[in-house]
């Protein structure tokens, strides 16, 4: 039985300013343990959703639990503890001047004594890889590389829940990659539960999981091969589909049939090859 | 407008402790009405090149040359506003340099600061806003009211109301959702045609290249690796990857099959269509030999 670490029961958020609802009567449950990809076109409500999440901002009405507290003001302390948050903006979120001062600042922030924030520093840092850059000044990094800084920032509070808010939508391909690797390999050994707010359709065909949010409201959960198998309907949303999908309906059209739409590369290749073996 | 680099250097704070070489013997032509795409890793003197092709830099070795104005090391340069005005650089996040109250005024501020009338700017807001797919009804907004999208296109619509020859685009893309990332790239193709621009993007983005381009110089540690249209860049895959750089997916694709079937195809394909062609045309005639 898949265990609920955040749920959200319908949940309505509005900003002062605007007549709109961000958020409207949003329901779902998040596992502990998954990869869930939050995806969206630009204003359909996903970066709100990050915001009330780690109680930047509290739902008009609806409730929000994580890690079995209800979210609100007096409980927000200790959930955000459990539950870290990497943005979009590498260079908006360092605040120490040289990278392990970066990363012990949320712990000196939660008064964890000297001894036990240098160990966790170093510790975090190992984790992502970044532990031969303790003294380095910020703006000698890479994007990659600050985005991976901040992440150690994270995980240095040992949180169950990590949420990417289109962490990795600045960066270039290499530093995507970097940032995306790091996280898997942190997921696998931790067991940390993933939330994954993109834009980026090749990244959220690797999730376990795929919301659909569109003008504030839900529009489809499910596996990303049902996500995907919903196609044109994606386009119209505003988003894509992943490459060896529109391969796999290119195709189609010049004949050729298969059983499926294959989420990667490799299997659409191995497809290929097999067919030319039976025809 | 042609635009050319010959042999330039740049060296950030040159003659001093912090001196920096950051691009070295960089050639490069860009004659009127090209679509270039500039592609190398972040600190690959992409940016260094950029801030040349407008005089915000001047080259300390070399030559840059746009229109009949020439830009030389180790000499003062004259008239370089006329330049500024004929080479429109949209930035990265360029929704980040709004400043004005209103819509319009932020959209007029480059052109009446390059002694245009503030009639004809006016004039020259609504066409631009046009071109980047606003109405008009937005003239009287504040730009901080709009989405991020909207500023974005506010931000062009002022490089536009410039009446550039030239167009410098730095990841103009970044951070904007697929549709939004299709509609901008299409909007500057269709006035790159249209008007008959120049138009020199900076971009991670190999599909792009592949997409818009018809040449593509690749930047590596400072200098040109490697220059051709995409077809012959992308042909030479080997060397690419070896730099650390993508392949489109569409060739990253093909060489995956060919590998797979042992066999290469006749050419390199840069479309999902081309591509799908070539290989059921191959997977079928295979069944007859």
């Amino acid at each position: 039985m898949k265990k609920s670490i955040v749920s959200l029961k319908e949940v309505s958020f509005q900003y002062d300013d605007q007549e709109r609802y961000a958020l409207n009567n949003v329901t779902f449950d998040i596992f502990e343990g998954e990869w869930l990809a939050i995806v969206g076109h630009n204003g359909s409500g996903k970066s709100t959703m990050a915001k009330l999440l780690n109680g930047l901002q509290f739902p008009k009405s609806g409730e929000i639990t994580v890690c079995g507290l209800p979210l609100n003001e007096e409980t927000i302390w200790d959930i955000r503890k459990q539950l870290g948050m990497v943005f979009q903006n590498p260079d908006n979120q360092f605040v120490g001047t040289t990278v392990q001062d970066d990363v012990a600042f949320g712990l000196e922030n939660m008064g964890v004594p000297r001894i036990e924030m240098v160990h966790r520093v170093e510790d975090a840092l190992k984790k992502v890889k970044m532990d031969q850059f303790l003294y380095q000044e910020p703006h000698h990094l890479s994007g990659g590389q600050k985005q991976r800084v901040a992440i150690a920032g994270v995980l240095a509070l040992r949180p169950a829940i990590i949420i990417l808010d289109e962490a990795t939508s600045m960066l270039d391909p290499r530093g995507r990659e970097e940032v995306l690797a790091t996280v898997r390999d942190l997921k696998a050994e931790k067991q940390l539960t993933v939330i994954s707010i993109t834009h980026d359709l090749d990244e959220a065909a690797k999730a376990d999981r795929i919301i659909v949010m569109n003008k504030g409201e839900v529009y489809r959960e499910g596996t990303p091969e049902e996500i995907f198998s919903l196609d044109e309907e994606l386009i119209e949303l505003g988003l894509d589909i992943p490459f060896s999908v529109k391969m796999t309906k290119a195709f189609r059209q010049m004949g050729l049939t298969f059983t499926k739409n294959y989420l990667s590369e490799e299997e659409l290749v191995t497809e290929l090859w097999t067919s030319r073996l039976n025809l | 407008m042609d635009i050319s680099l010959k042999s330039v250097e740049y060296r950030y704070q040159a003659n001093t402790p912090f001196e920096r070489l950051a691009i070295s013997d960089v050639s490069i032509d860009i004659p009127s009405g090209t679509y270039l795409a500039l592609i190398g890793h972040t600190g690959s003197g992409k940016s260094t090149v950029l801030q040349h092709l407008n005089a915000l830099l001047q080259p300390t070795e070399g030559t840059v040359l746009i229109g009949s104005q020439e830009i030389k090391a180790h000499q003062k340069n004259k008239n370089l506003k006329a330049v500024r005005q004929k080479v429109g650089i949209v930035f990265q996040f360029p929704e980040h340099q709004l400043f004005e109250e209103t819509v319009e005024k932020d959209i007029i501020f480059g052109p009446m600061n390059f002694g245009v009338s503030e009639s004809e700017a006016k004039r020259r807001a609504r066409v631009a806003l046009k071109q980047v797919g606003l109405g008009e009804e937005i003239l009287e907004k504040s730009p901080f009211d709009l989405s991020g999208g909207q500023m974005r296109r506010v931000a062009i619509a002022g490089v536009l109301a410039m009446g550039p020859d030239v167009i410098v685009l730095d990841e103009p893309t970044a951070g904007l959702d697929p549709r939004g990332r299709k509609e901008i790239m299409d909007m500057f193709y269709s006035l790159h045609k249209e008007r008959g621009l120049s138009t020199i993007l900076v971009t991670h983005s190999m599909e792009d290249a592949a997409r818009y381009a018809d040449q593509i110089v690749i930047m590596q540690q400072g200098r040109v690796a490697k220059k051709g249209t995409p077809e012959e860049i992308f042909s030479e895959t080997a060397e690419l990857i070896q730099m650390g750089l993508d392949v489109p997916e569409v060739v990253r694709f093909q060489l995956k099959l060919e590998e797979k079937l042992g066999s290469k195809l006749d050419k390199i394909y840069l479309s999902i269509e081309e591509l799908s062609a070539a290989v059921s045309e191959r997977l079928k005639r295979g069944v007859r030999s």
